[in-house]
Formats: structure tokens, C-alpha cells, sequence
């Protein structure tokens, strides 16, 4: 109600505040019932990380509306919601998926996987059989039903039963199956040819009280029992097919029986559990690990390195050339310099991927040059050198153009008094000054380098191949791409929680270079001033 | 400027013109390599054969205009059912319109109040905006996939929580979950929370104060400096900053191809992305066609507005 204190601003009439007020709160109860919806429909499925998440948000909205000392955050409060919601959130998940063995098979919680093999039934030798009459839904000649019947000691068992809901027991009807029930009819006999295959498969009932179809030509069904029971008391799931029992291991979430024993197994999928540091672990004590990982990351320093200092020297040439008065249309020249860049990256890699080609390709037929771009080490890491060259130096050339013309002229004259040569004015004035402007873009460039993706991934996915690797690494590949290697698999399944902990490793690189550019450049300064 | 260089030339030693020389060949140089690939698209895109292995610079045996366009009509014709061309264009106009208009407007409200407020913690919120930016949104990928994957769920989950709401219809939720264009727009829309504050803040910040101050005397409300007197001000800027965030979501591959699975809703860059890795040699030149389109608007642009871009990237911002 003070909030509107703060925005007092000309002079308004009472009912313009009035309605202004009420349109606020109308607002603002409308985000709440958004808010309590999405938390509690998370909450309730199982994700209580994401159900909180939208509770802080919520609340936060709350308390900036209502707290008239947060007046300025009322300004930044969609764009704090969504950084809260789609960056935050996914760091704070990266890092504690990092401590756990969270990938393929064991991607549930451990009460979801219980769940999910609580759902597995089976038809028991023994069990209840029904002589049934299939039905089809009316609106729908997809959805089938069953019109079941069971002679027992105690009359007739009547039970009707849908796809994927509950079982209907009937009592005190009539057995014989009517002309129509609930807006499902008796299947017409020429029709029950087509939907025999169908009827077959189908699980009529909702798991575990499933009724299955055991011979449709016979018209008889079977009552399906849940196969594994959870058993709270010794820690495991009953198989009760196969009389096994499947013991919880929470050390490594799986569902193992007769553990340790050869005819030892598990059932698919596991839970995922913490494991603390173990995946910091894995690659510092594991050889097949480390192995690629050292050499992916010596090569991610030098991509880096390398992409950085070509780019800026041919850059800085191209800027140094152009920044004369004596070349006439230099605006036309830059304009065609600067078309590398301006095409989007993805097609540009595609087509030198294409120049590139053995054999079919331009390079290889019209100019005969035909280095294994795509299957020798070396060549690979010059190709895709070359081709961030060309994708990078127009920007360099931009940048560096700019920063010379900042440069004031009274130095250059000064010097040329003093006799100093073209040589010694570039190395004891141009650069030292032009490395103060554009150094700390160099920077930038260096950690945007680090993390360059799309090259890697669109010119040869990181090949070729490392051999005898434990996980999935090619000779260019970088940090970022083996990551991504890891999380999304290629064919040796995917392992979220080992991708994760080289993904904070690299977090901790870039923003630990990037604070040391703060430091040195003053950019921290110039946040502190502005306060 | 041209007396300048006719005398320099009379009198220029022969080492001038020596450094000119050096000047040009250098220059041609450059503009060879600069240009090389982009030649070849374009003849590629041309060439009736279409693929990569009879591509000649001149297209060879071409008789008629009409056969000059064969790639291109495969591409945008013929194709169409199994390569939705079209429809990556249309997604991508759109995700990139729609992430580019809600961000400017988005970081320019938060740009304004860290500009013209001084609060507790600012500085720290300043900081944390920075350094958060630095932690780029792709590395999170699991997780932004998990989000949009659980959105997209709850259409099943709200009514299985409360099932007195069964008779809403939720799947409008959909339409931000996993392999929609509107979730895409809201992982792009976080992820450049960070970067765009940053760069609005330092154009606020070259604003004078006085005018929302001597405004403020007069009695306008914070919105209606902001709305009246500031936005106006800076609406050119804030053009290229949207401008720019429209190129960067047009050219962004790595997400899009995570977050979309349906060939449907590709956005060009996927779509051309996974045309060409189907087959590369025998569809080169549909390939060609395809990027000569979608390049072409973008260059054009860029080399229109290439002195405010390059403005706005020194600011800190690299290609993406």
C-alpha cells in the first residue's frame, strides 16, 4: 500500500490512484495464482528444484512490489526473474550435478525410479482369467475397451476396462454384454479383424491392476499382476516373476541382485545418488581419462592463443594498411573485408568445410591443394585455425582501426623530430598505445576463443578421433565440445554429472581470466565509481 | 585530399611508392581470401549440377536463365516436403524479432534503473550481472533442456496435481517447452539478460542527468522521464543493440539444435546445418542456394550500419 509513496509523481486525481492501485493488485494476484500453480505442479511431480525456484521468483516479485526501498529493483524485476530462472538456476544445477552420477541410467530420483519399475506387471501362470468382448470408443476408433467376465463362486465378476484408467468393477449387472456402454459399442465383427494386433499389445486398466489379452481368438484376457514390489524394510525391489530380489546400492544407485556373484544383475534404470567428488576424481586418477583430457585442454589453451593472435595480426596489418590517405575507396575495401563476419558463422564453417573436402572439394581439385585436412592431427588443427582466421580478423581489423585513429598525431611528429624510422614508431608507440585500448578485447576475444563451439562442432566434430580413449575426444576438440561430447553422448551413453564438473572447471577459468582483466584493464574501477 | 596525394606523388621517393605498392598487394591480398569462399557459394548456388564435385567456377553448360535457378528451386520448390525451408525462415524471423524487441525492452528497464538509482547492494548486482554473463549459457545446456522439458510437461502435470483444474485447457504451456520456438526465445532472452544491461547501462550513462532531474523538479514520474525523455534519447542506440541481438538469434546454432527436435521447427541455421550433413557432396549446391539466402539480408545490413556495429561490439560485446 506505501508503494505508492515512492512513485509519487504529478499531481493525480484520487479515483486515477484508486484504479491504478487496484489494477496493480489485480495484476500482481494474477502472477501469484501463476506462481502457486507452476510451484505446486512442479513440486508435486517430483522437481522441488524448479518448484523453489519459482517460489523465490514469485516471492521476490512480491516483496519488490510491496517494499517501497526495492522501488529501484521493481525496474529490473523481469529482467532478475528471467536471469534467475535461465541462468542461475541452470549454474546452481550444473554444480550440484556435479556431485552426482547423474547420466544415462540414472536419471530418476531414487523415489521416481521406484515408480517407474513399480509400473512393470506380469502375467502370472496361475493368474484369473476373463472371457472379454472388446468395445471401441464411439468418437474415438482408436480407443478400445474390454467388457470382461469372470464365472466365480460368488456369481459373475463384471469389469470393464479402458486403456490407461482405472478398472470399472461392475456389480449387480447384467453379464451379457450391452449394446452400449458409456459411449463405447461392441466392436462389429468385420472390424475386430483390423484391431486384433492392437488389442493384443494394449494394457487395459491403469498400472499395476492391468487386465492383458492372452488369446483374442479365444476371447480370453488375464488379470496381469505388479512385477516389482518395493520393500521399504530391506532396502530393494521384489522381482515377482523371477523370485529375485533387487537390492537399493545408494553408493551407486543401481538395483543389483545376487551382487557380487556371476550371475549378478541389475535392473535398468538406477537412481541417481551423490558422490561427492568423485567425477573431480575420475579424471585426475583415471588414466584413459586424463589422458585426453591434458591433451584436450593443452589444445583449448592454444586454439585459443593461436585464433587470438592470428586474427589480431592480420587485423592489425589490414588496419595499419588501410589507415593511409594515399589508398583511394578504403570504405569500399573495409565494407568487402568485413563480409567474412557478417556471414553467419555456421554457413561460413560449412562451406570451407566444403572447399576443404579431399578430392571433391575446390582446394583439392581446382588449386591441387590437398592436405588430410579430415584425418591428420596436424592438418586439422591448421584448417581450423585457418578457418577462424578468416572467420576473426575482420573484427580485429574493426577494432584496431578504431583504436588508431585514436591515437593522437602530435606523437608521431615528436618522434619524427627525435629521427625515429617507421619500424622503431610502430613498436615504441602504435602498439604499446593501441594494446592499452584494445588489449582488454583481446581478452575478450581469448575467453569467447575458449569456448568456440560451433567451429569445432560444424568443421569436423572435434575429429579426427583419439584412439583408446574412455570417453568420446577427438585431437581439435576443446573443452566446451568434449563437454558436450560427454553430456549428449555420441553412441557410449551420456554422463551429465562428469560433463558437469569439467563444465564448472572451465566456469572457473573464463571468469577467473576474465576477473583478472577487471583487474588489470579497470573496468572494476569504473563500477566502483559509478556507485 | 586529392592535391595532398598528387603532391606527394611529384615529390614521393621512389620509397613511397614502394609503400604503396606493398599497401595494394597486401590489400589484394586480403580482399582475395576475404572473398574467396563467398565466390564460390555464389557460384555453387548457381550451378545446375549441383554438386560438390562438378562445381566450376563458371557454371558450365548453362543455356537458359531458368537452369541457372535449378538449385533454388530445388531448394525452395521442390524440396519443401522433405527440407521445410520455408518454415526455418519463417522461425527464424520470428524467434529472432521477438527475442530482439522483448530484450531491448527487458535490459533497458533494468539498464535504467542501475543508470539513474542509487540503492544498497547495486554495485554487487552490478557485478554479479557481469560475471554471470560470463558463464555462457551453452554450458548449461542439461539443465536449460530439463527446464524447458519440464515446462512442456505441465499441461500433463497440473491436472494430475489438481485435478479440480482438469477442465482448463493447459497447453498453451506447450508452446514454451522443449522443440517450441517460444521456449528457444526464452533461453536466448536469459541468456543475454546479462551482456545487453551492461552495454544499456553505459548508454544511459552518457545521458546527462540533469534532464530527468530538472524533469523530476517539474514533477514527472520515474516512467515518464524514462518513457518521455530518456527512451527518445537513446532510441537509436537502443535500434542497433536490438539490431544486433536480432543478427546474434538469427546466427545462434548450438541451442537451437538442442532445444528443437522436430525438422519443423528448425531454425535455418539448423535446418541448413543438418541439410547439408545428410549429404554433403550430392546437395551442395541447394546448400548454396539456401545460404546465399540467408546471408545475403544479413551482410547487407551489416555493411549499411557497419560504423554503429562496430560501435556497439568495442563496447565488449564478441560474435556469438
Amino acid at each position: 500500500m506505501s508503494a505508492l509513496s515512492t512513485n509519487a509523481g504529478g499531481p493525480k486525481g484520487l479515483p486515477a490512484l484508486i484504479s491504478g492501485q487496484i489494477l496493480k493488485l489485480v495484476g500482481l494476484a494474477i502472477l501469484d495464482a501463476f506462481g502457486l500453480l507452476l510451484f505446486y505442479a512442479f513440486w508435486y511431480s517430483g522437481n522441488a528444484a524448479l518448484a523453489l525456484i519459482i517460489a523465490v521468483i514469485t516471492i521476490g516479485m512480491n516483496v519488490v512490489i510491496f517494499v517501497p526501498r526495492l522501488y529501484p529493483l521493481r525496474w529490473m524485476s523481469p529482467g532478475l526473474a528471467l536471469m534467475i530462472l535461465l541462468v542461475i538456476y541452470p549454474l546452481l544445477f550444473t554444480i550440484s550435478t556435479a556431485f552426482t552420477n547423474y547420466s544415462d541410467g540414472h536419471l530418476f530420483s531414487k523415489e521416481q525410479a521406484i515408480a517407474l519399475h513399480s509400473k512393470a506387471t506380469f502375467t502370472p501362470e496361475d493368474a484369473p482369467t476373463y472371457r472379454f468382448t472388446p468395445y471401441v470408443n464411439k468418437a474415438d476408433p482408436t480407443d478400445y475397451a474390454l467388457w470382461l467376465t469372470r464365472e466365480g463362486d460368488a456369481g459373475t465378476e463384471v469389469i470393464f476396462a479402458k486403456e490407461g484408467e482405472p478398472l470399472v468393477i461392475l456389480e449387480g449387472v447384467d453379464p451379457e454384454p450391452p449394446e452400449e456402454y458409456e459411449g463405447y459399442r461392441p466392436l462389429e465383427r468385420r472390424e475386430l479383424v483390423a484391431a486384433l494386433s492392437v488389442l493384443e499389445k494394449a494394457q487395459f486398466g491403469e498400472e499395476p491392476n492391468t487386465v492383458t489379452v492372452v488369446s483374442a481368438a479365444r476371447g480370453v484376457a488375464a488379470r496381469s499382476l505388479q512385477r516389482y514390489v518395493w520393500n521399504a524394510e530391506l532396502n530393494g525391489l521384489e522381482d515377482r516373476q523371477t523370485g529375485l530380489f533387487y537390492a537399493a546400492d545408494d553408493e551407486t544407485g543401481s538395483f543389483i541382485a545376487n551382487k557380487g556373484r556371476a550371475e549378478q544383475q541389475e535392473l535398468q534404470p538406477g537412481y541417481w545418488v551423490g558422490v561427492a567428488f568423485d567425477n573431480f576424481r575420475r579424471f585426475v586418477e583415471s588414466p584413459a581419462l586424463r589422458g585426453p583430457l591434458v591433451q584436450v585442454f593443452v589444445w583449448t589453451v592454444a586454439f585459443a592463443f593461436f585464433s587470438v593472435m592470428t586474427t589480431f595480426v592480420a587485423g592489425l596489418i589490414m588496419a595499419l594498411v588501410l589507415n593511409s590517405p594515399d589508398i583511394p575507396g578504403r570504405k569500399v575495401i573495409r565494407s568487402l573485408l568485413i563480409i567474412p563476419y557478417a556471414i553467419p558463422g555456421v554457413i561460413s564453417i560449412l562451406v570451407w568445410k566444403g572447399m576443404m573436402n579431399p578430392n571433391l572439394g575446390v582446394l583439392a581439385r581446382s588449386f591441387g591443394i590437398n592436405p588430410p585436412w579430415f584425418s591428420d592431427p596436424l592438418w586439422a588443427k591448421i584448417g581450423i585455425l585457418l578457418i577462424n582466421l578468416w572467420l576473426g580478423y575482420p573484427y580485429m581489423m574493426l577494432i584496431c582501426s578504431g583504436a588508431l585513429q585514436a591515437i593522437p598525431t602530435d606523437i608521431y611528429e615528436a618522434s619524427s623530430v627525435d629521427g625515429a624510422n617507421p619500424w622503431q614508431r610502430f613498436w615504441s608507440i602504435t602498439l604499446p598505445l593501441l594494446l592499452v585500448t584494445v588489449g582488454p578485447l583481446l581478452i575478450a576475444s581469448f575467453t569467447f576463443n575458449f569456448n568456440n563451439f560451433v567451429v569445432v562442432e560444424a568443421f569436423n566434430k572435434g575429429g579426427p578421433p583419439i584412439p583408446g580413449t574412455l570417453t568420446p575426444a577427438g585431437y581439435t576438440d576443446i573443452l566446451i565440445s568434449y563437454t558436450y561430447r560427454l553430456a549428449f553422448g555420441s553412441g557410449r551413453g551420456a554422463d551429465y554429472g562428469l560433463a558437469s564438473a569439467i563444465t564448472i572447471i572451465i566456469f572457473a577459468i573464463v571468469a577467473g581470466v576474465t576477473l583478472l582483466q577487471f583487474r588489470f584493464t579497470g573496468q572494476w574501477e569504473e563500477v566502483s565509481e559509478n556507485v | 585530399m586529392s592535391s595532398h596525394t598528387e603532391s606527394r606523388m611529384v615529390v614521393g621517393s621512389w620509397e613511397k611508392r614502394l609503400e604503396l605498392t606493398l599497401r595494394w598487394v597486401v590489400i589484394v591480398i586480403a580482399v582475395a581470401f576475404a572473398l574467396f569462399p563467398v565466390v564460390w557459394i555464389f557460384s555453387a548456388a548457381f550451378n545446375p549440377t549441383g554438386n560438390l564435385a562438378n562445381q566450376t567456377l563458371i557454371p558450365q553448360g548453362v543455356d537458359s536463365l531458368d537452369e541457372l535457378l535449378t538449385n533454388f528451386r530445388g531448394l525452395l520448390v521442390e524440396d519443401v516436403e522433405i527440407h521445410p525451408f520455408w518454415n526455418w525462415l519463417g522461425n527464424s524471423i520470428f524467434v529472432a524479432s521477438i527475442t530482439s524487441i522483448l530484450t531491448v525492452i527487458v535490459a533497458a528497464l533494468s539498464a535504467y534503473a542501475f543508470s539513474r538509482f542509487r540503492f544498497a547492494g547495486r554495485r554487487n548486482l552490478l557485478v554479479l550481472v557481469l560475471l554471470i554473463q560470463v558463464f555462457p549459457n551453452m554450458l548449461a545446456m542439461v539443465a536449460l533442456f530439463l527446464i524447458l522439458q519440464q515446462i512442456g510437461k505441465l499441461p500433463e502435470y497440473i491436472p494430475q496435481a489438481l485435478p479440480f483444474l482438469e477442465g482448463i485447457n493447459w497447453s498453451f504451456f506447450s508452446l514454451f517447452g522443449l522443440n517450441s520456438l517460444g521456449g528457444l526465445i526464452l533461453v536466448y532472452m536469459g541468456g543475454a539478460m546479462g551482456i545487453n544491461t551492461w552495454l544499456m547501462k553505459g548508454f544511459f550513462d552518457s545521458v546527462p542527468r540533469d534532464i530527468d532531474e530538472s524533469a523530476q523538479v517539474d514533477g514527472a514520474s520515474h516512467w515518464q522521464t524514462f518513457w518521455m525523455l530518456i527512451f527518445p534519447l537513446v532510441r537509436p542506440i537502443l535500434a542497433v543493440v536490438a539490431i544486433l541481438s536480432f543478427i546474434g538469434t538469427i546466427n545462434e546454432f548450438v541451442l537451437a539444435r538442442v532445444m528443437l527436435r522436430d525438422k519443423t521447427t528448425w531454425t535455418l541455421m539448423v535446418g541448413l546445418y543438418n541439410y547439408v550433413s545428410d549429404n554433403f557432396a550430392r546437395d551442395w549446391g541447394k546448400f548454396a542456394a539456401g545460404a546465399l539466402i540467408s546471408a545475403t539480408p544479413i551482410v547487407i545490413l551489416y555493411i549499411a550500419l557497419q560504423d554503429q556495429i562496430v560501435g556497439g561490439l568495442t563496447q565488449g560485446a564478441v560474435k556469438g
